[in-house]
């Protein structure tokens, strides 16, 4: 948060060099560049990840794993707004952003990115275990390197691959509790991982003309609408029985089983009905439902698993 | 307090950014404030309760 701006070395080739001069930037367009809507979901899955983990963490120690990963997630948004202002600045979903808009220049960005990232692994790695630590910055590399440089402009594939960031979290907040990777955090990624690309391409089909202006291969733009609401159905295929795996595997009880079963045969008639109606007001319309949909059924699968294993062991306590 | 930035020769600040440089700092300020309540909470945490012992003379 210097005073003034980066010098120009600090900036992406390529991106546009805005002179020197006192910073305008506020905090609020800090924390904006943390991607708080991101980091909120992050965070919720982390917290899911952690409190299923068998064994007693302290709170403290709990919480302070949790926010070195929201710490880590908002580090990877600064860094990927950093990288992708150029093409935040032609698409109207973002060209509001700090960078775009002038308000922070991305040399402050891109140090404001790296701080908090290393910050952020440093801390998770002293205060609970150097194997969440070193997931978290495997994550933060994935996000910022692998899906915002190289990903993202060059292949249809950009969010497929990409979304493996986003399923991290759960998998770090076990690794935390237990300083280990098992069968069950492996399980609550590839629910994430699984979920993303129907999520975002339900987004691109109605954001299309935006992706295609900033010269993102998007599946929409690359392959066609057809191809992918094809695409969407088959993840939502997968999808809908993974999210009941965790009552199968033994880890959620039948509540959860019964929560997961239902709501991922909703996500898929969803899918099938945004397969069916094409393109038109009506298909548009089917996007943005699956795509709010998703957003409550990932965040409904993941509050049941919490919910359920809090209340059995409440019941369990009581039992004892 | 010594500005070097409201002088005639150096950049000269309007109240707007002034005020933003302001907020920035104190948003710092409680950050670092944060943390070190968070670096001794955890400290406490993770030696446990025998960190208010005195080692026997």
């Amino acid at each position: 948060m210097s005073l003034v701006s980066q010098s120009a070395d600090l900036v992406r080739p390529g991106a546009s060099v805005a002179p020197a001069e006192p910073s305008l930037a506020g905090v609020g367009d800090y924390i904006a560049l943390l991607k708080p809507r991101v980091m909120s979901l992050v965070v919720f899955t982390a917290l899911v990840g952690l409190m299923l983990a068998p064994g007693h963490l302290h709170p403290v120690i709990g919480f302070a794993s949790l926010l070195c990963i929201a710490v880590g997630a908002g580090a990877s948004g600064a860094l990927n707004m950093w990288y992708d202002a150029d093409i935040d600045a032609m698409m109207a979903r973002t060209r509001n952003r700090p960078i775009p808009a002038g308000r922070i220049t991305a040399g402050e960005a891109m140090g404001f990115g790296m701080t908090l990232a290393v910050g952020s692994v440093a801390v998770l790695g002293l205060v609970a275990n150097w194997l969440a630590a070193a997931l978290l910055a495997f994550t933060i590399f994935f996000y910022a390197v692998v899906y915002s440089v190289w990903l993202k402009r060059s292949t249809p594939q950009n969010i497929v691959i990409g979304g493996a960031a986003g399923a991290f979290p759960p998998m770090i907040g076990w690794a935390a509790a237990t300083g280990a990777v098992s069968i069950e955090s492996v399980t609550l990624f590839l629910i994430i991982f699984f979920w993303t690309p129907p999520h975002f391409w339900a987004l691109a089909l109605v954001k299309s003309d935006d992706y295609a202006r900033a010269g993102i291969p998007m599946l929409p733009v690359v392959a066609g609408r057809a191809e992918t609401r094809r695409q969407i159905a088959i993840y939502s295929a997968l999808l809908a029985p993974l999210g009941v795996a965790p009552y199968l595997l033994g880890f959620a009880g039948a509540a959860y089983g019964v929560i997961a079963a239902v709501s991922g045969a909703a996500f898929l008639a969803l899918a099938l009905r945004l397969a069916r109606l094409g393109d038109g007001p009506a298909g548009d319309k089917a996007a943005k439902a699956l795509f709010g949909y998703s957003i409550l059924y990932l965040f409904g699968l993941f509050a049941a698993l919490l919910i359920e294993n809090r209340l059995l062991a409440l019941l369990g306590g009581a039992g004892a | 307090m010594d500005n070097h930035d409201d002088n005639e020769t150096g950049i000269v600040l309007t109240e707007e950014q002034k005020r933003r440089r302001r907020a920035r700092s104190i948003a710092i300020a409680l950050s670092l404030g944060a943390l070190v309540l968070l670096f001794y909470v955890v400290t406490i945490v993770k030696l446990g309760p025998g960190v208010l012992r005195h080692p026997p003379h």
